[in-house]
Formats: C-alpha cells, structure tokens, sequence
C-alpha cells in the first residue's frame, strides 16, 4: 500500500475559535434562511411579498375603523424583476415609526399581545423588503400620510448584520398627497426578483380568496398586463373589534411561566396569577398557590426554578374555567356566505360557524362554507379553501388540519362521492377558516394550520354540519328532479288518452286535456314547489328553507358554462337571484 | 265503391241469421269499451284518479274447480292507473287499443295481433316515444282488456296468428264456405284463430274420435298413412302449445259432436303441460276456460314406461335438463294433477329415467311404428292417462 496523505488538522485552541465567534443578526439569519418566511422561490415570493403588505394593509385599517381599500399593483419591469404596489386608506404610520415597521425583523405591536389579528410576528414585511433588497439592490420606498399631514416619502435600506434601518433619504413631495383619496394611508413599493404565473397559488388567487374571507374589503389589482380586477366591498360594516386577552394559565409552557414572573410588574404572587392571567380570581390564585406550597403573599423574587415547576404542575392541576372567547371575531356564517358568493359560481351555499373552543389555553373559533355545483368543476375533486384569521392559505395544503379534517369527513353520507382517505370530488368549494388569538401555524411562512386534536374536531363538526345541509339539498334536488320526470311522463301520455276518449266516447278532448294536467301537476307538486316559486327549496318542512347559513341560487342559465374555473372572472358579473328564507316567516307558519 | 259495398252486402243477406247474432254480440262489446272509457272520463273530470280494474291474470289468482274440472279466475283484480309511473304508459296503451277494437267493430272487420299492433302504433306528438316498441307490449295489453272487458279476443274482432291444422272426417262451414276435410291433400285444413258458432259450423260428422298430436311433423306421418281414414277419426295438431283457435274447436267438437279427445303428446314436461291446458285450461286464459278446457281429454303416450316397454334403442333418450325437472315437479304440484296416482308416477318415472322422448323417437323402430302399431294398439287397450 502506497503512502496515504495524511491529514493535516487546523487544531484550533479554544482562544482561535472565539475569535470567529460573534453574534448573528436576526435578519442575517433570516437572509440566509429566507425559505422559513415563505421566500424559496421567485414565484412565491411575490405572492409572499404581496400577502404580507396586504395583511397588514387590512389589519391597519380595522384597527383604525376605516372599511379597507386596498390597492395592489403589480409592474413588470423587466423579465424576471416585478416592482410591486400596495397602497392601503389605513391610518398612516407616523414618520419615526416608519424605518422600524419596514426595516426591522421582529418588530411590531402584535407579537406581545393574545390579539385576533392577521400578522403575529412582525417578520413580514420588514422580511420582504429584505428579499428585495437582497435580489435586486433596490430599496423599499414606502409613502404614510396621517390625518392633516402631510405626505412622507421614505427611502428604506436594511443592514442586515445589525438588524437596523438605514433611511436613504426622506422627502415631502406634494403630488403624493393625491395618492390617498381619503386623506390617510399608506404606500410600499419593493421592487424583487420574480415570477408571475396564473392559476394555483397566484396572486390573482390570493387576492379572490382574500376577498371571500372579507366581504367588507374592498380590493383593486392591476395586474401586469395591465388590467384592473375589481373585488367589490359587499359588506358595509366592519368586523367587531377583536380584544386583546390575558394569557390563559392552561396555555403557556414552564419557560413562558418563567419569563412573565421576571418580567411582572407585580411583586406578589397573588397579583401576579390575577392580573397577568386571565380566568383567575383570588380564589384560583390562592388554590393554585396552596398547590405549590405557596401564599399569594409569596414574594415573586423569591421564586426560583424549582418553584416555577411547582406553579406550573399546581396549575396543570387547578381546573380553571376555559378563557374567556369574546376575543374572537369570526366572519359570520351571513358575511362568509356574502363572500362566497360573489367569487363562487355555485348553485348551493351552506355555512356554520362552530362556537369557540380552546386548545392549549388560546381560544379558537371554527367556521366552515361550502359551495356547491353550479359553474364549479364537476369532474375534479373539491377545493379546499383555508383561512386563518381571514388570511388564505395557499401552500402546504395537505399538511395543514383543516385539509386533514376535509379529507376525515364522511362526504358520502351527504351524497358526494369520495375516494378513501381523500377529499370528495365533485363540483364543490370547502372553505375552512380559524380565528384565533394565536393560530398554530406549522412554520413561520404561515401556511399550514398546526394539527390539534380540539382543531380537527371542531372542524369536522362544521364541515358536518354544512354536509348534512347539502346532503339535504341533493336529496331533495334528486327527489324534484324524479317529480318533474315524472309529470313529463304523465304529461306524455295525457294528450293521447285524451284523444282516444274523445274517439270512443266522444269527450271533449281539450277540457279533458286540462283536467288531467291539473291532476299531474298536483300529483307532482312538489317538483312544482321550487320550479314555479322563484326559491329552489321551499317546503321542506322548514329544514332548508329556514335555514340563514343556506343560500340557494335559482338563476343559473346565464352563468356560462366555464370548464374548471374555480372563480369566473370576477370583472363580468352576472346578476344572479338569490332567496333567502327568514326564519321568523316559517316560524310563523308552523 | 258502391260495388263493393254491394258485394258485401249480398254477403250479408246470404249469411243474414248470423250476421244477426254477430252484431248484437258486437253492440255489447261496444258497450263495455264506451262504459270504461266513460268511467275514465268522469273521474278525470272530477280530479279523481282515472284507472280500471283487471283481473289478475296469475296463478295466484286462478283456483281449479274440482266439479267442473277446469281452471277458473279468481275475483283478485288489479287497478291500472294512469299516476303510477310504472302503469302510465300501459293505461296510455290499453286505451289506444279499446279505441282500435271500437274502430275495427265499427267498420265490421276484424285484424290479426299484429295488425292491432300496427293500428296503435305512433309516434306520441311533441317526443320521439312511439305507442308500442313491439308486438308483445300490445299482444299483453289486448290479453288484459279483453279480462278487464269480459270480452274475448273474437269479441273484440281481434284474432292470432293461425296455427294447428285438422284433418278428418267431418264437413265443416267456414264463413260460409263448405269444407270436406276427407279432402285435405297432404297439408290438411288450417284450423282458423276464430272458430265462434257464426264463423264456423259443423256438418256431415262421421268419425268416431279425435286424435290431437303435439306437432305438424307427427301429424303429416298420420297423415300419409291415412289413420283417420282407416280409424274413422280427425287429426288435429296445434304446433307445440296449441293455440286459442285449436282449442275451441277442440272443444266444440267435443262438446257438440261427443267426440272423445286423445292426445299424443311428448314425454317431456312441456308435452304434458299441454295435455293440462287441453284439458283444464291455461293458467293466463282462465276466464276462458269454460269455453275451451275438456276435462275428459285422455292421455295417450308418449309415456316414461315406453322406454322399457317397447324396448326402445338408447339414442333416443333425451336427458333432462334443471329446468325440465323444476317444471316437471312444479306440474306435479299443480291441484289438478296432485290426486292423480297414475300422473304422479309417470313423472316420478320420467324423473327417475332421468330422460325425455320426443313421439318422433318411435321411429326408431319403424317408419310407420306410430299409426300402425302404437296408437292403435293404445286404442285397442284403453290405455290412456286421465
């Protein structure tokens, strides 16, 4: 055997490697981990970009109280550079404010708070004028106007080793005033590398499905041919104001236990279960401290690790009533059902909205809509549209719950049909949608929802609930449908009994003709019952027609037939009738 | 025109008695279409359900008279109406059909079942439905009017196909036309589908008996040989199951000229289910059976003992078949056969052979077997199946 090379090591010493050890900025890690924030390739990271400017475009402006508009523009500039638009009418960001919002990583109101909103971290934005930044040197310029000021533009660069803001240059220019219509807003423009692309996961989808899940929004897209898309505001009337919660003490870890007691205010314990938790008064707190063998009286700096972990194993013990749910604002099963309708071409709507519930100590509420047949795609399986709090989700579809939950339900019952272990196919639209105080994502890219046993269930039950209206509506169709054959049987043969009564016995045929018609129509009325009455489904005993999560659409001939789109184009909107039946008239009735 | 009208006419008054008859009988049936009809009419009128009854034609509802020996039809009826998705185009049918026998009545002419099939047959306006698909839709439909009506099928100027051939001593009156059927030639008279007392009449009767067999082939040997010559008796022959026309002549010569009937008929289950409706009646024409079933018709052979007793080559064994041995047990099961020993053990036999025979198998042992030696002799003994 030949000599083998040998090895020559570095033998670093101890004081050799400090020197190569330093800090690593959040957003240098950030830079080069830029896949965790939905950035791993050009086409999603335009629509990444423009999910994260929009969020926060509509949670800025229902924190304010002002009905969104949002205005989103995408340029081409050249084949694979895009510069992007979003314009909002929100509040505007007071200029000191303006370099932190958009520069910084981890930056934000929302991270610290149990608040109902569509951002959590503050990575968002601030992530994607990185991303811009990065691919094609060019800054974020981003334009505020506040109420009775004037106009800001700034000119933002990041640097990313110190996670700092760097303001090229900031500027008053008078036209820019004219931007905003309603004297308030404002404008980030991020010039990137990417890719557009219709179809499935495209902005064009993100923006219909932002739409469905906020029917009080309105949203303008200018696309890069040029043409304007016009999601129109059918709701006038902005979503309640979600308030902020306490943690619940059911809903947070020994180390998050931990990190509050050093950072309390208070100084004893009992203060501190009562006022930095929710769900817990003097008694609990006294339980929960006799628990631990502690007082209320205990001070909190005498609260080490080994008493953190009593605290914590003594609340895991304490039955504490679950948090308190009015933090949650979910659509509404009238507004979601709004929403869907002017994006989806179906014939049948049914929606539920499923009453709060909690995992781990956060409050959570499920809603769920489906659409069904009508222009929708008759051969292909269902679509599953997913929210959380009114954001769409659109990748990583089949690791998320709510597609899961879709696929565990039993649509067979409800007469569709479904291959095992998968969603049912047919021409159908399931939309699936989670509040919370905080939404379990899979990863910070946000595009899964995290699968929770309390999750899943709460979603089969309502995906249960607006199945078992649909099962009632396709039964019932089914049954109408055998009616009407079978009159236009009995109607066949009427006018040839009537001529050959006419013949033997010399009936008058034509009064013959119209005394038996009357009897097949009645025989058959209840065919009549929805053909003739201008809602489909009326007497149903009340289970359909009285039904306020159940929309039925009776006037489907003009819709053309539109081969596997999920939504018509949304600029030719054909009026379309709808019934509704109040419930207080089959009350009446009954 | 008018010379044929004068033709016919001339017709008439030769046959004048007849005609008499004819059109009384055919006023009734007119009747009995208009008063259906009228009853289907009033209740549409009133926004009642329009339907009528029929009598069911099964075996559930056929029960055998022990007195008289025949097959009759109970009272179960069943009601046709025109809201039943699964009747409505059948009540549609039934009345196309009553108008078809109003018309035919009225223009004193009569059709085959095919004809009435063309008659109803159109296309309904405004679909591409026509009335009737084939045949048999409007065959079965004429079959429950004529129950519903209490009409038979001559009543309602409809008749089948012709079937059965006869030859004989006897002189028979055919509308009109004299028949020697000593004069037949080799293919013999065609026994007509309508053989009521107007059409058919018997004259110059001198046979002794009527020998029926199963089919033409059987018939034509008799034939040749001359056996109603030399045995002083009518040939018939119904072509398998023999057809309405067959049978009522069967009857009326029967019944008017007390000729004792014997049939010569395969060893098989089908041979003697059409002993049994010869004898008792069909099961789907029990309202007729008063007209056509002779109870006293004996069974001549071929029987299951045959085989041992004329020593017969082993070719001509048929094996039987599953549906030959349910049908056979079913036809053992049957009323009018269970109290019979002698039938029930030459089924068992025929069973227990485990074979059939065709009358043709005689053959075997001499062209003529059958009309020289086999019939004869099972005439000459009396030996015969009741």
């Amino acid at each position: 055997m030949p000599k083998t090379k040998k090895k020559t090591r570095s033998n670093a010493t101890a004081e050799t490697m400090a020197a190569d050890q330093r800090d690593i900025s959040v957003s240098e890690f950030f830079a080069k981990n830029r896949h965790l924030l939905g950035f791993d390739n050009a086409r999603k990271a335009m629509l990444t970009a423009i999910k994260e400017a929009v969020d926060n475009a509509l949670d800025a402006c229902e924190e304010a109280g002002i009905l969104p508009h949002v205005y989103v523009r995408v340029l081409q500039v050249n084949e694979s550079r895009f510069k992007l638009i979003i314009r909002d009418n929100g509040p505007g960001i007071v200029r000191e404010q303006i370099e932190n919002i958009f520069g910084k990583l981890l930056y934000g109101s929302k991270f610290h708070r149990l608040k109902m909103s569509r951002g959590q971290q503050g990575i968002g934005i601030s992530a994607a004028g990185m991303y811009g930044l990065m691919t094609t040197g060019k800054p974020v310029v981003i334009i505020s106007k506040v109420k009775r000021k004037k106009a800001h533009e700034v000119v933002l660069k990041m640097d990313t080793s110190k996670n700092r803001p760097t303001v090229i240059s900031d500027t008053e220019h008078p036209e820019d005033d004219k931007l905003f219509e309603d004297g308030h807003g404002t404008q980030v423009t991020i010039e990137l590398e990417g890719k557009y692309q219709k179809g499935r996961q495209s902005i064009d989808e993100y923006l219909e499905q932002t739409a469905i899940a906020n029917p009080h929004a309105r949203i303008t897209y200018v696309t890069p041919a040029n043409e304007t898309v016009e999601f129109p505001r059918v709701i006038d009337e902005l979503p309640e104001e979600p308030k902020e919660i306490k943690p619940h003490p059911k809903g947070i870890e020994l180390g998050t236990l931990i990190q509050m007691l050093e950072r309390t205010d208070q100084r004893q314990l009992g203060g501190f279960l009562t006022k930095d938790f929710c769900r817990v008064g003097a008694t609990k707190a006294r339980e929960i401290t006799k628990g631990a063998g502690m007082t209320g009286q205990t001070w909190i700096k005498t609260v080490g690790h080994t008493e953190a972990e009593k605290l914590y194993d003594s609340i895991q013990k304490t039955r504490i009533i679950a948090p308190n749910t009015d933090c949650l604002v979910p659509i509404g099963s009238k507004a979601l059902l709004a929403g869907l309708l002017k994006e989806v071409k179906a014939e049948f709507f049914a929606a539920s909205t499923r009453p709060p519930n909690v995992y781990r100590g956060n409050p959570f509420q499920i809603e769920v809509a489906i659409g069904y047949g009508g222009g929708l795609g008759r051969d292909d399986s269902a679509k599953v549209l997913r929210f959380a709090n009114r954001v769409p989700l659109l990748y990583s579809q089949s690791s998320c719950c709510s597609f899961k939950a879709v696929a565990e339900t039993s649509w067979k019952n409800y007469g569709l049909t479904q291959p095992r272990n998968a969603i049912p196919s047919g021409p159908l639209v399931v939309m699936v949608h989670m509040v919370s105080v905080w939404v379990p994502f899979t990863s910070e890219s946000k595009e899964a929802i995290a699968d929770y046993d309390e999750i899943r269930k709460e979603m089969k039950l309502a995906l249960q609930e607006c199945g078992r209206k649909l099962g009632t509506y396709l039964r019932r169709r089914k049954r109408m449908e055998r009616e009407s054959e079978r009159r236009s049987v009995f109607e066949r043969y009427i006018g040839e009994i009537s001529r050959c009564c006419n013949s033997i016995v010399g009936a008058d045929t034509d009064k013959l003709y119209k005394a038996l018609m009357k009897q097949a129509k009645r025989r058959t009325d209840e065919a009549d019952s929805k053909l003739d009455d201008e809602g489909r489904v009326l007497d149903d005993n009340g289970r359909l027609g009285s039904d306020e999560g159940v929309i039925i659409v009776d006037d489907l001939q003009d819709i053309p037939d539109q081969e596997d789109t999920l939504f018509g184009k949304s600029t030719k909107k054909k009026k379309r009738k709808t019934t509704k039946k109040k419930t207080s008239r089959k009350r009446g009735k009954n | 025109m008018a010379k044929k009208k004068t033709t016919k006419k001339k017709m008439t008054s030769k046959t004048s008695p007849k005609r008499a008859v004819d059109k009384k009988r055919d006023a009734v049936t007119v009747k009995k279409i208009e008063s259906l009809t009228t009853s289907i009419v009033k209740n549409s009128m009133a926004q009642k359900e329009p339907t009528f009854e029929i009598p069911t034609r099964s075996i559930s509802n056929m029960k055998y008279n022990k007195k008289k020996r025949i097959l009759e039809m109970g009272s179960n009826t069943q009601t046709r109406s025109l809201f039943n998705l699964g009747q409505s185009r059948k009540f549609m049918q039934s009345l196309l059909l009553a108008k078809g026998c109003k018309d035919l009545i009225a223009a004193e002419k009569t059709l085959s079942l095919r004809g009435m099939y063309y008659m109803g047959l159109h296309t309904i306006p405004g679909t591409k439905e026509k009335t009737f698909n084939d045949q048999g839709e409007s065959d079965g439909i004429l079959e429950d009017l004529e129950v519903s009506l209490d009409g038979l099928r001559e009543e309602l100027h409809v008749f089948a196909k012709k079937r059965g051939t006869m030859v004989g001593n006897i002189t028979v009156v055919d509308n009109g036309d004299e028949i020697n059927c000593r004069k037949m030639g080799s293919g013999g008279y065609a026994i007509p589908s309508i053989c009521e007392p107007n059409v058919m009449q018997f004259k110059n009767c001198d046979a002794d008996f009527i020998l029926h067999v199963e089919k033409d082939t059987v018939w034509s040997r008799f034939n040749e040989d001359r056996f109603w010559e030399k045995h002083n008796c009518i040939l018939t022959e119904g072509s398998g199951q023999p057809p309405r026309g067959v049978r009522r002549m069967l009857h009326r010569m029967h019944k008017e000229l007390k000729l004792p009937v014997y049939c010569l008929l395969d060893c098989d289950p089908w041979g003697h289910y059409i002993y049994s409706v010869i004898k008792q009646g069909s099961i789907n024409l029990a309202f007729e059976s008063e007209r056509m079933a002779i109870p006293d018709a004996k069974f001549m052979g071929i029987r299951s003992k045959d085989y041992e007793r004329l020593d017969l080559s082993d070719d001509v064994k048929i094996e039987l078949n599953d549906r030959d041995i349910t049908r056979a047990k079913q036809i053992a099961a049957y009323p009018w056969f269970e109290g019979k020993r002698e039938w029930q053990r030459e089924i068992k036999t025929m069973l227990n052979n485990g074979f059939k025979m065709e009358v043709e198998s005689l053959i075997t042992k001499d062209i003529s077997y059958v009309t020289e030696e086999y019939v004869p002799q099972r005439l000459k003994e009396g030996d015969f199946l009741d």
